[in-house]
């Protein structure tokens, strides 16, 4: 059972955010480009606040899996390359966190996109 | 009652977005929080490998934007999509599904402004607000000197 917990965490977060994603579909008129800018901006906040970090130390992968995950990296990179370089940290430290993840689905994407074709939409 | 397809729109397009919910925000609870404990397995898989937790986060995103590449690419992403909902949209994987799909999609308007260029259709957006707020906060670490 104790093993199980950690997943079951994550599923229970990170459940809970995309059933609010789910929300913001249904009853507002947020698309889904609109509402995924939102999340990592909501991210970014929630990661400058310091509250979201206790929601990755409970969660794990329940929080670093959606993407205010990914906007809190972003804060998380910002502070560290400001605490190390100062003015030139607040630019390059989101990208720097980030770039992995970008940079992967920038690749895998080319390469997708290369190896597929577009089916129709049946 | 005879009712003409355009009638019948109207009254699906009414009836539609309470009837449904429902069925959406558990089926988005429930696929989205699946490919969240994916992505724990992976992360303590590879934990268990000795990495450092950001490190074995970072990997975490690396695998799940591949395996998104790949499911997208097979079209099998998109059926998942069709009743997950928010439950696709907002992992990680949603994101690599909004730079995948697209590039597939306009391939065939050229690998530069086709492929190259609507990638970022989505992701465009998202990189684009979510450094400036990186960026402002960052501001104002520097400026009330909080670092």
């Amino acid at each position: 059972m104790e093993m199980l917990l950690p997943y079951l965490k994550a599923f229970a977060v990170g459940g809970a955010f995309c059933a609010l994603g789910q929300v913001f579909i249904d009853y507002t008129k947020l698309t889904p480009a609109r509402i995924l800018v939102a999340y990592v901006v909501a991210g970014v906040v929630l990661g400058g606040l310091g509250v979201y970090q206790p929601v990755i130390d409970f969660a794990g992968a329940g929080a670093t899996v959606p993407l205010t995950g990914f906007g809190a990296l972003l804060a998380k990179g910002t502070r560290e390359a400001v605490l190390e370089k100062g003015l030139l940290g607040v630019l390059s430290g989101g990208f720097t966190a980030s770039a992995a993840g970008i940079a992967a689905a920038v690749f895998f994407g080319l390469i997708a996109a290369l190896l597929f074709r577009s089916g129709d939409k049946s | 009652m005879a009712l003409t397809p355009k009638d019948y729109d109207q009254m699906t397009k009414k009836a539609s977005p309470n009837t449904k919910s429902w069925r959406n925000i558990p089926l988005a609870f429930l696929i989205g929080g699946l490919i969240c404990t994916l992505g724990q397995g992976m992360m303590e898989f590879l934990a268990a490998q000795g990495l450092q937790k950001d490190e074995a986060a970072a990997w975490t995103s690396v695998a799940l934007v591949f395996l998104s590449a790949l499911l997208t690419g097979l079209k099998v992403y998109d059926n998942i999509a069709k009743f997950g909902g928010a439950g696709t949209l907002v992992p990680i994987t949603g994101f690599a599904n909004a730079v995948v799909s697209p590039a597939i999609e306009f391939k065939s308007e050229g690998l530069v402004l086709g492929l190259g260029a609507k990638m970022f259709i989505i992701a465009g957006p998202v990189i684009v607000y979510g450094v400036t707020a990186a960026i402002i906060y960052g501001l104002i670490l520097f400026l009330t000197g909080a670092h």
